[in-house]
């Protein structure tokens, strides 16, 4: 095991990735020449040269095209966004020709490409800079979409994805690249997409909770232990496919649920989290199922108001404290 | 030139469409791309345009009217142009005729269809009444005896319904006075630690499920009192397919007492041949596969199904023979293809390899479908004789005992025999006493003298 930061451990996933098959390529702006906006590709340029290491002009639509052309012909691209705000630019190739290329081809053409960055508040930096993409992707057939909390979670699963033959969005956190973890040494080390996570095991209430807001459950987990509440938290990685099966498991378990979600609540990862739950375990449910989530409003600017917008530690225990019937 | 117009296809399952609403008057001008008329189709009302330009001379059906997609509904060209052609040729000398006295028609039409409106309108209450007059007014679960509805949680209701707890009699702790999960335990635990409660004896409840009584026992009280399994694929299958052929096939039976004493020999002999060339044993089944398959071509309705959907009786010119083999989850009958034309130790090798392979439930659908006649044998099982329900397609199924010892008069003198019932349950749609008789005839003349099936 060795202790790497988040960063680090994606570079390790690309870098193997490019060692073991000389198809996968990194292209984005700033990958090669700055080493990465946020130093993630840092010392790729050198190890593998300008024609898989590329640089790009700031023109989303233009190389996320690219790369869905690439990979159409059989390579296997890694498109960095240097956030995921800027994948907007480039959504009718993100969300239309890369998951739609297998089933209009007939099969004829795969798109197994990853498009992969930072994604959702990363603290003062406006409206439209602050947004969640999650729910917003996972709303195409065609796309898997994965989120990780953790260094460890990142490699296996962003490895799985460059191997993946069909299109990949990797959600990152600009606030999380310099978390430490460790990582598997395993040189072939590959986590299942879709798999979800028990991160920690309690009786009294589940807790869904991903990417950053996994870290601020698992410190209101910790508040609710002090009162004699135990919570158990499922880290689900991968938003699509749900692995919804471990969710339903442990609600049958605890009764209760809440889910943590940066997305804007209307059509958000909890909602479909809630929608499914009260489907398949209707009958188990002792409350109703409570999210939270961010308001229905753009991300603020000032500090204040934007430690209101975003899921807060106290937030996850009133609303674990109202499904559990308990005195808040 | 006059431009047919015709009722166009809306929407892909649409077959016929009303006319709901004429736009344009007889003679008025339209353009490409105006809307002429409404037509009401199996989905909704859609707007019908005019592809051309020109002057609409003649409406060939009225509103309310009911056409077939391609029935010409207008016709479009320029003014004064004759179209005598068109509107008396074409759909036939019936709409000719209804077009010469367009006028009067319109008139009559237009009220008959009003008169029709009318009635379903005001008799569409009245009918609604009397469903609603024999329906018994439902009794909402979940609600106390003011039919207020009790607030519970899911969880608290379903514990409440295991432990036989009625959740009008307690309190919820829960907002609003919802029944939570630890008002019921709190209740269950009361209830344990209350021993005067005759428990093992409960009396018998105000049943608000009137429906069916569930078997209780009042003997084993730790005990479940029954196990839940899922219906399978194959027990949703077979439910299916034989509930179809009794609700809809006819049956009658008929049995008949085969002599079995030659068909004994001849297996004997066979089997030891079949021995010394290491071949497939043969059984008894393989002779009734074998007979009823050279008596299938001799009687084709016999060997056919009555397909009511599509209006015909199919005689099949194969014949093909499914062996009903019970298997763990059910039965499943593999198919000896054109058995007929084979013979006796083809069979029985093919009968075992398929039956094998079905208790493994290893059969692909073209080994176990496309059956035409269909044979099921429980004489294995000491059944003396017994009754089947034909396999659908099928026009009839043959049910096999077991072969007895019997005595029997030959010659006036009680000898010692073997006898074998074999009943024929056929589908009257298609078979009738006689037909399946003579069949039997045949069956048991193969049986009672296999030499037969060498001819």
């Amino acid at each position: 095991m060795a202790t790497l930061q988040l960063r680090e451990a994606i570079r390790a996933a690309m870098t193997e990735e490019m060692e073991r098959d000389e198809n996968v390529f990194l292209m984005g702006e700033e990958v090669a020449e700055y080493n990465g906006a946020y130093k993630v590709s840092q010392g790729m340029l050198d190890q593998f040269g300008p024609d898989r290491v590329i640089d790009t002009p700031i023109a989303e639509l233009g190389f996320a095209g690219l790369g869905i052309g690439a990979a159409m012909s059989g390579l296997r691209p890694i498109i960095e966004f240097m956030t995921f705000n800027f994948s907007y630019v480039a959504f009718d190739q993100v969300v239309n020709n890369a998951p739609n290329m297998r089933y209009m081809s007939g099969g004829q053409f795969g798109c197994p490409i990853v498009f992969r960055g930072p994604n959702g508040a990363a603290g003062q930096l406006g409206a439209t800079h602050s947004n969640s993409t999650e729910a917003l992707y996972s709303n195409f057939p065609g796309l898997k979409v994965i989120a990780p909390s953790n260094p460890d979670d990142a490699k296996g699963l962003l490895k799985s994805a460059i191997r993946d033959d069909d299109p990949v969005v990797f959600l990152e956190s600009e606030q999380m690249y310099g978390l430490k973890g460790e990582v598997s040494d395993e040189s072939d080390y590959l986590l299942p997409i879709g798999k979800a996570r028990i991160a920690r095991e309690g009786d009294d209430v589940t807790i869904v909770a991903h990417s950053k807001s996994y870290h601020v459950t698992m410190k209101a987990a910790e508040e609710l232990e002090k009162e004699g509440f135990s919570a158990e938290i499922i880290d689900p990685r991968t938003i699509k496919p749900l692995d919804i099966e471990t969710i339903i498991r442990s609600v049958m378990k605890t009764n209760r649920l809440v889910v943590v979600d940066e997305s804007s609540p209307f059509s958000s990862v909890a909602s479909e989290v809630t929608h499914q739950v009260q489907e398949r375990a209707f009958d188990h449910l002792d409350a109703p199922v409570l999210r939270v989530t961010p308001p229905d409003t753009p991300a603020p600017y000032a500090p204040n108001l934007m430690d209101r917008y975003m899921p807060s530690v106290e937030e996850i225990v009133r609303a674990s404290k109202r499904v559990m019937y308990a005195a808040a | 030139m006059a431009i047919e117009i015709e009722m166009p296809k809306l929407t892909d399952t649409m077959e016929d469409g009303v006319l709901s609403a004429w736009l344009v008057d007889e003679g008025d001008e339209v353009s490409a791309g105006d809307v002429i008329a409404q037509v009401e189709t199996d989905k909704a009302t859609m707007d019908v345009e005019a592809f051309d330009d020109g002057v609409l001379l003649k409406k060939m059906i009225d509103e309310g009217d009911s056409v077939p997609i391609g029935q010409l509904i207008a016709v479009l060209g320029e003014e004064g142009e004759d179209i005598s052609d068109l509107v008396a040729g074409g759909d036939g000398a019936a709409e000719a005729e209804a077009s010469a006295t367009a006028e009067d028609d319109t008139s009559t039409t237009a009220s008959d269809a009003t008169e029709t409106s009318d009635a379903s309108e005001s008799a569409a209450p009245a009918g609604d009444g009397q469903v609603r007059d024999r329906e018994p007014e439902p009794v909402p679960a979940g609600t106390d005896e003011e039919g207020r509805r009790i607030k519970a949680s899911p969880l608290a209701r379903r514990l409440a319904k295991e432990h036989s707890i009625d959740l009008a009699t307690m309190d919820g702790s829960g907002p609003e006075g919802r029944i939570v999960r630890r008002d019921v335990e709190a209740r269950i635990e009361e209830g344990e630690a209350a021993p005067a409660e005759p428990e093992t004896a409960p009396a018998p409840q105000p049943s608000t499920e009137p429906a069916f009584e569930m078997p209780t026992s009042v003997v084993d009280e730790a005990g479940e009192l029954y196990e839940s399994e899922n219906i399978s694929q194959m027990r949703k299958t077979i439910s299916r397919r034989l509930a179809q052929s009794k609700y809809t096939a006819p049956h009658f039976y008929l049995t008949v007492d085969v002599d079995m004493a030659n068909a004994v020999e001849a297996r004997k002999k066979l089997n030891a041949l079949t021995e010394k060339q290491d071949g497939p044993k043969i059984s008894f089944n393989d002779f009734i596969t074998k007979s009823c398959a050279l008596a299938l071509r001799q009687h084709p309705y016999v060997n056919a199904s009555y397909l009511a959907k599509d209006g015909e009786i199919r005689k099949y010119n194969q014949v093909h023979v499914g062996v009903a083999v019970a298997i763990d989850e059910g039965l499943i009958t593999p198919v000896i293809r054109n058995a007929d034309r084979k013979g006796l130790a083809q069979i029985s090798k093919e009968t075992r390899e398929l039956a094998g392979r079905a208790r493994n439930r290893e059969l692909q659908p073209e080994e176990f479908e496309g059956s035409t006649f269909t044979t099921s044998n429980l004489g294995m099982f000491g059944i003396e004789e017994f009754t089947a329900i034909i396999n659908p397609p099928n026009a009839a199924i043959l049910a096999i005992g077991e072969i007895r010892d019997e005595p029997v008069v030959e010659d006036g003198e009680v000898v010692p025999g073997k006898r074998m019932k074999i009943t024929l349950s056929c589908d009257h749609r298609v078979v009738d006493g006689a037909v399946g008789a003579q069949f039997l005839q045949d069956v048991k003349r193969y049986l009672e003298d296999p030499m037969n099936m060498l001819l």
